[in-house]
């Protein structure tokens, strides 16, 4: 399989108050940045000699405060620096604030064919409980400016479950972007993190989230909904409108495919070695400026760690694991060794043995972080 | 002989007994300050933070007296918990005189009595002494006059001292030199020496700590146990004195250790008498009596690799403590494991939480029970401490438990609502009396079962803490008795089965089933707990699935952090129990053995 590449963009507008993504609002350094990652691929090009890529993935941080130039110029590098396939798929997260027409136009012209939107809502209370610098209007004309621009992959992100939300307020949201059925939908249940405006805000006892069972509704019934628009649930956030519009960059992160992760707090993972960069725009810049390899740490993958991840990532999936490969790789027969807990799993509707392989339902996507550890 | 003190220090829980050896040591500095640990004689973790003494020791204490003397006062520590009531008769039988200690705050409570009593039994010296006078609370006139109306002693006796501040300190070791007498024997009879304690030194074996009353013993005797009749050569004799200090001989009125090549202190009886094998005394000394553990309960190690090493564990831990008994049993839930005999609840507790932290074993351990006595049809006598090993109910003719005398010592303000416990708790024969106006001193006859389930703590609060309360074994009486088993989604969890009483037995089983509903996390199916009698099931609790957990990302720069999590959950499943595939935490186990009141 080809390995991925990813660039993370550590710039933003303005921070997002849910986001814990790295990223830094001092836009003056975004050329200083740049030449860092021209020197960053260096070091790489050896190592990743030999191995081809077939996708480009830009995210952040918004990549899309670069302006299209700059955007032009670090694709251009890259494809100088690495083996691209003829079809690799270039995706770029916008946020629909910083974006018009004429800088989407110029991205497709780069070579650039999918495009993720950060809509996150269409409903103006939530993108401003949210900390969004959007309003719903901008948001449907991103949509629009994508689609007149050419992109025929779009993808938009939502985010639900937040606290207050009543299920007809998602509806709302889920109606208003299967009016433009986009290729692929991200629905992501919001989750606080501790280090964030809102996680503060939690810890302090502003809000509550929605309980477990709300937050199951929730979960399934966007299940349902997309499904029945035609959409295929094939990761716990993720849907498409088939399988090839399914992102194939992401799908590298559930099985391991190689990725080079290139920018601050970016991760790599190649044959059993993870490694990621610091979480630091300045020692980033300070570390490449000496020629050194940004790299906070990085760690090796036992072969019980590689499992764990397999059944972590793969029951997250739709496809689920497959269970001869899983034999083949680390010599254990699941079916064998958990029959018990497999056939009360399916028993509650959870599980299902389906083409050789162990696939989570719906509702079994919804506890995925219990089902890996059967 | 003149000149030696054998004395103990008896007190009611956290009176202030340990508080005040550590005075008394660093004042006749066998400890220079800087050495000094706080409470050198409680030497473990546990009996520190819970400030009570589990086991004995000795400790011999230069002493130059205002007159001139110097006096070898030698302090025999005793453990401070009814469960070690016998161990403390011990001690005091090795002394000539007991401090008796009493919180100036708290005043006299049941344990200072039955103390107190067993000093009088013994014939001892006893000399009052007010502690903790330093405190706001402290109320030394109502301790004179409880001293003078409950314990019938001359309140003109009493010294105070404060063994926080070290107030009073020297008072009291004039005092142990002026009234208690010297000890009498006849260093040229036949030996005579009565174990009060022995404890394990990985180097050195079993040291027995010995009162030698009669005779003299050294180096290269050959002595011999009178109770198992077992001969040893003596390799080392001498005194404590924070460490051993050898010496060539200990005779009549001292106090001393013997090493003697014993592998295990289960070699050695407390309350035996040694004597010497080629010139041995008439007869033992009076009070030997077998330790006989009360509480039953099995231990399980959560993850069954573990076996191995709890059952050395077990071994080791035995090495040190005589009076706990194991052997191996088995549970179709939870494995293998051991059955395991305790002097009481206190020791139960005290043995699981040294188990978990000094050999850091993760254990379960089952419902403690006591000792069940069966008739069966053919006329055969069963005794039962093990529900798993409960008679076919077709077969029983007739069903016994033991009961014990309670006595309590509460304000009479608690009088209704210890009444009204005892009554819960299956009390009869109830005696009252008045130790003073506002006091009383309550006594009932109870299932011991009951007070080993949960009577303490509830005793505890119901008296707010005012209340004491001490026991003795009486004897077995007739009850109506039954299993009840907990099954959880259909599996027998035989670790949580209890011999009941059968009118308490749907109350217990539903107590049990809402205590495992609130420790038992929900998990991704439907869990059924279920509180039976043969098929009957009497009481039930369900737990729902949860049925959301999954974070929203899981992208690069998120896999290690979810791995490393998933792998503590893997962790953390470990330390459960897997009962079909429902994991039951630790703590579940726990709770079915609290109190409803907690």
């Amino acid at each position: 399989m080809p390995a991925g590449l990813y660039i993370h963009i550590p710039f933003c507008q303005k921070k997002c108050g849910y986001c814990n993504f790295y990223s830094v609002t001092s836009l003056a350094l975004i050329r200083e940045f740049i030449t860092a990652l021209y020197k960053e691929m260096e070091l790489y090009r050896r190592t990743f000699d030999s191995v081809p890529f077939d996708t480009i993935y830009l995210g952040g941080g918004s990549p899309s405060v670069l302006s299209a130039k700059q955007i032009q110029e670090i694709l251009n590098h890259v494809r100088n620096t690495f083996d691209f396939a003829a079809d690799s798929e270039i995706t770029i997260e916008i946020n629909p604030g910083d974006i018009d027409l004429l800088y989407l136009q110029d991205l497709r012209g780069l070579g650039i064919n999918r495009i993720n939107i950060g809509v996150q809502s269409f409903n103006e209370n939530i993108l401003k409980f949210l900390v969004r610098r959007h309003s719903r209007q901008a948001a449907l004309d991103a949509v629009a400016a994508a689609k007149r621009a050419g992109f025929d992959n779009i993808g938009i992100d939502l985010i639900y479950g937040i606290p207050g939300q009543a299920m007809t307020v998602w509806m709302e949201t889920l109606n208003a972007v299967l009016s433009f059925m986009p290729e692929h939908l991200s629905c992501y249940q919001l989750t606080i993190e501790p280090d964030t405006p809102l996680g503060k805000k939690s810890a302090e006892g502003e809000f509550v989230l929605p309980d477990n069972d709300m937050q199951y509704d929730f979960f399934m019934k966007t299940s349902e909904i997309l499904e029945a628009a035609g959409y295929v649930h094939y990761e716990v956030s993720n849907f498409a409108k088939d399988m090839d519009r399914a992102s194939r960059h992401n799908q590298k992160y559930w099985d391991h495919t190689p990725y080079l992760g290139l920018g601050p707090a970016a991760h790599s993972f190649q044959d059993n070695q993870r490694w990621w960069n610091h979480q630091s725009l300045e020692r980033y810049l300070e570390n490449l400026k000496v020629g050194t390899p940004p790299v906070e740490d990085s760690e090796t993958l036992t072969n019980e760690q590689l499992q764990l991840e397999t059944l972590l990532l793969g029951l997250r999936t739709k496809k689920g694991i497959n269970l001869e490969r899983y034999k083949e790789r680390f010599g254990r027969d699941l079916l064998k060794e958990k029959s018990n807990v497999i056939a009360d799993l399916d028993k509650a509707g959870l599980i299902k043995i389906e083409n050789g392989c162990l696939r989570p339902t719906p509702a079994g996507l919804a506890v995925a972080d219990s089902l890996s550890l059967i | 002989m003149d000149n030696i003190r054998n004395f103990s220090i008896i007190a009611h829980i956290d009176h202030g007994k340990s508080t005040l050896a550590d005075r008394l040591i660093q004042y006749t500095g066998v400890v220079t300050d800087r050495m000094f640990k706080d409470q050198i004689l409680d030497n473990m973790d546990i009996e520190r933070e819970r400030g009570i003494t589990i086991k004995s020791q000795a400790i011999s204490l230069p002493y130059k007296a205002k007159n001139g003397k110097s006096y070898t006062l030698n302090l025999i520590d005793t453990p401070g918990h009814v469960d070690f009531s016998y161990e403390v008769s011990r001690s005091l039988a090795s002394c000539e005189g007991v401090l008796l200690v009493i919180d100036a705050a708290q005043g006299v409570q049941a344990q200072t009595l039955a103390n107190l009593y067993m000093a009088m039994e013994h014939d001892l010296t006893v000399i009052p002494v007010i502690n903790k006078i330093d405190l706001p609370s402290a109320d030394v006139d109502r301790v004179l006059e409880q001293m003078a109306s409950e314990l019938d002693i001359d309140p003109d006796e009493h010294l105070k001292c404060s063994a926080k501040e070290g107030i009073g300190i020297e008072e009291i070791l004039e005092a142990i030199c002026e009234r208690i007498p010297p000890p009498k024997g006849d260093s040229d009879s036949p030996l005579a020496a009565l174990i009060f304690d022995a404890h394990y030194d990985a180097f050195r074996g079993t040291i027995i700590n010995c009162r030698v009353f009669d005779g003299k013993l050294k180096n290269g005797d050959i002595i011999r146990f009178m109770f198992n009749k077992a001969t040893y050569k003596v390799e080392e004799v001498g005194h404590f004195r924070i460490t051993r200090e050898k010496r060539d001989a200990i005779s009549a009125g001292e106090v001393g250790y013997i090493i003697a090549g014993l592998k295990t202190v289960s070699d050695v009886h407390i309350g035996d008498t040694i004597t010497l094998d080629n010139r041995p005394c008439a007869k033992p000394l009076p009070g030997f009596k077998e330790v006989k553990p009360v509480v039953f309960a099995s231990i399980y190690p959560i993850a069954s690799d573990d076996y191995e090493d709890l059952a050395t564990s077990l071994e080791k831990f035995k090495l040190n403590d005589a009076s706990f008994v194991y052997e191996k049993d088995s549970s179709a839930a939870l494995g293998q494991g051991f059955r395991c005999g305790f002097l009481g609840l206190l020791h139960l507790d005290i043995v699981q939480e040294r188990l978990e932290r000094e050999y850091d074993l993760s254990i379960i351990l089952s419902v403690p029970s006591v000792c069940y006595r069966f008739t069966l049809k053919d006329k055969s006598i069963v005794d039962i401490d093990n529900p798993t090993h409960y008679p076919d109910p077709s077969s029983i003719d007739k069903s016994e438990e033991p009961y014990i005398r309670a006595s309590m010592m509460l304000p009479e303000r608690y009088l209704g609502a210890v009444m009204k416990l005892c009554m819960d708790k299956r009390g009869v024969n109830s005696n009252m009396h008045y130790l003073s106006p506002g006091r009383v001193e309550l006594t009932y006859e109870m299932p011991l079962a009951e007070v080993i389930y949960d009577f303490y703590d509830r005793f505890k609060s119901v008296t707010q803490g005012y209340g004491s309360f001490d026991y003795d074994l009486i004897d077995y009486r007739e009850s109506n008795l039954a299993l009840m088993d907990i099954l959880v989604n259909g599996i027998k969890v035989d670790a949580l089965s209890q011999i009941v009483h059968r009118e308490r037995a749907r109350a217990r089983a539903l107590l049990a089933c809402d205590r495992l509903k609130e420790e038992i996390p929900r998990q991704m199916f439907k869990i059924a707990i279920q509180g039976a009698i043969g098929g009957e099931i009497i009481a039930r609790s369900t737990i729902t699935p949860f049925r959301k957990d999954v974070i929203a990302k899981c992208y690069g720069g998120d896999i290690t952090r979810k791995r490393k999590l998933l792998e503590k959950q893997k962790k953390g499943k470990k330390r459960m129990k897997m009962i079909g595939n429902v994991s039951i935490p630790q703590s579940a186990f726990l709770a079915v053995l609290k109190s409803d009141t907690d």
